[in-house]
Parts: structure tokens; C-alpha cells; sequence
């Protein structure tokens, strides 16, 4: 399964959002409505998944700081490939 | 234990900061009006305050841990489990280990034992924010009041 797919699957279950709704350009706060206690949730389940640390504060801040765009991280194709990093700098 | 009050650890009985584990107790009270409902004639400690009785335990261990940085917030209660009633009188040992942490989040592993015996277990989860005002004070002196105040400064 891809990582868009599990992460969609996550967010269905847990955010209690109907899986057809998402989709890849979905943005997890403006179109599906995730509050940020949702989010952690959802970030519970990705870093077990995944075994890695999702770093939500950072991204944050990075957004809150202007220094990165919130799309960046929370549309949902843009948010797997953040994770695929993840991923990737775990295994390196 | 007083249970209306929502104040369920009497005292942490060992803290461990390697482990990061603590054991407290629990005295469950002869009376309260809890007992007055839950029920008549047949007074039952509810799974519920069990739940909040682990939750509590964890969350001493995660301000000892974070050396009362983060307020924990209980979000998240998984795999809860009542295996035998909890009566008036009995002494509940409350263990909490950490389990994982992330961006946030903790979450715990949490069991209640009576003579050894396991009473209940659950898996929680807690988010971790700034202190609402004056609540790092409370949580300060309630961490004294367990005899926890050594493990803030160890």
C-alpha cells in the first residue's frame, strides 16, 4: 500500500471522515477539517506505523513563521511525502 | 482516595527515571457518595474513575519525566480493562510506564493491582501543552502532596 493510501486510511479511521471523501489534494485542516487534537491522533498512529517521529511542532512553527507554506505539510500527498522523508532519514 | 474530588493517587510510592515507571497507591475510601449510585447496597469503584485513576498515575510520570515542562492531557484511552471489582478499603497499587512519545503526544501503559492481583489495565495517551495559567503551580503541589517533590529535582 502507498503511503498516501495508509495515511488516507488513518485519517479515515481516526478523524472519523469517510475514506471516498479524501483524496491526494485534500488539505488535512481547510477541506477535511482536522483540529489539532485530531491531528495528534493522527500523528499517534503515523509514527507507529511508520516508526518515526512526525515532527508536528516544528512544521508549525515553520508555517506559523511564514517560512513554509501549510501546504507543504498538510495536503495529504504533500504530508506522505513529508513522511517518505521521515522514512527515508530513519533508514539511512 | 477522594473520589468527588477527582483526587485519586494518595502517594507515589517509587518513581524510576530510567525505567520511566512509577508504582503510587490508592486507598479507595469506605464511603462516597460515588457508592450512594454505583450502587446501592453494592458500593463498586467504576471502570471510569479506574480509567482516571491510571490516567492520573500517568500523568505524574509524565510531569516527573518532563520535570514539569508540559501539562498532560489525557486524549486517548485504548484496550481498557476491569477484571475484578474494586470494593471500599482495598489498596490499589498503580503502575505507569511510558510507552511512546512524538510531536505533542505521550502515551502510557497503565495497570491497578490489589494484593498483586490485576484489577484493570489500559493503554493512554496524553497531548502535551504549555501550562494553562496558574496550572504548573497546582500540579507542583500535587506532585508534593504524593511525596513526588524529589523526582523534580533529581
Amino acid at each position: 500500500m502507498s503511503t498516501y493510501d495508509t495515511i488516507a486510511d488513518i485519517i479515515a479511521d481516526t478523524a472519523d471522515i469517510p475514506r471516498d471523501t479524501i483524496t491526494p489534494e485534500a488539505h488535512a485542516i481547510n477541506d477535511l477539517g482536522i483540529d489539532s487534537l485530531a491531528f495528534l491522533d493522527i500523528a499517534f498512529a503515523v509514527d507507529k506505523k511508520f516508526g518515526i517521529k512526525m515532527p508536528l511542532e516544528q512544521w508549525t512553527q515553520a508555517v506559523n513563521e511564514g517560512k513554509m507554506p501549510a501546504e507543504n505539510y498538510f495536503v495529504l500527498k504533500n504530508l506522505a511525502a513529508r513522511i517518505d522523508e521521515l522514512v527515508a532519514a530513519k533508514n539511512a | 482516595m477522594r473520589l468527588e474530588y477527582f483526587e485519586m493517587i494518595d502517594k507515589a510510592l517509587r518513581f524510576d527515571r530510567e525505567a520511566q515507571t512509577i508504582l503510587a497507591e490508592a486507598r479507595v475510601p469506605m464511603e462516597s457518595p460515588v457508592f450512594e449510585g454505583h450502587f446501592p447496597g453494592h458500593p463498586l469503584v467504576p471502570g471510569v474513575l479506574l480509567t482516571e485513576t491510571m490516567a492520573q498515575a500517568s500523568g505524574y510520570l509524565l510531569l516527573a519525566l518532563n520535570r514539569l515542562s508540559l501539562m498532560p492531557f489525557l486524549m486517548g484511552v485504548d484496550e481498557a480493562r476491569f477484571r475484578q471489582f474494586v470494593t471500599p478499603g482495598q489498596i490499589l497499587a498503580v503502575e505507569a510506564a511510558f510507552d511512546q512519545e512524538g510531536s505533542g503526544y505521550a502515551a502510557t501503559k497503565a495497570k491497578i493491582r490489589v494484593d498483586g492481583k490485576l484489577v484493570a489495565s489500559a493503554s493512554l495517551r496524553f497531548a502535551l501543552t504549555p501550562f494553562p495559567a496558574d496550572m504548573n503551580t497546582l500540579m507542583r503541589d500535587q506532585i508534593e502532596r504524593i511525596g513526588l517533590g524529589d523526582a523534580l529535582a533529581a
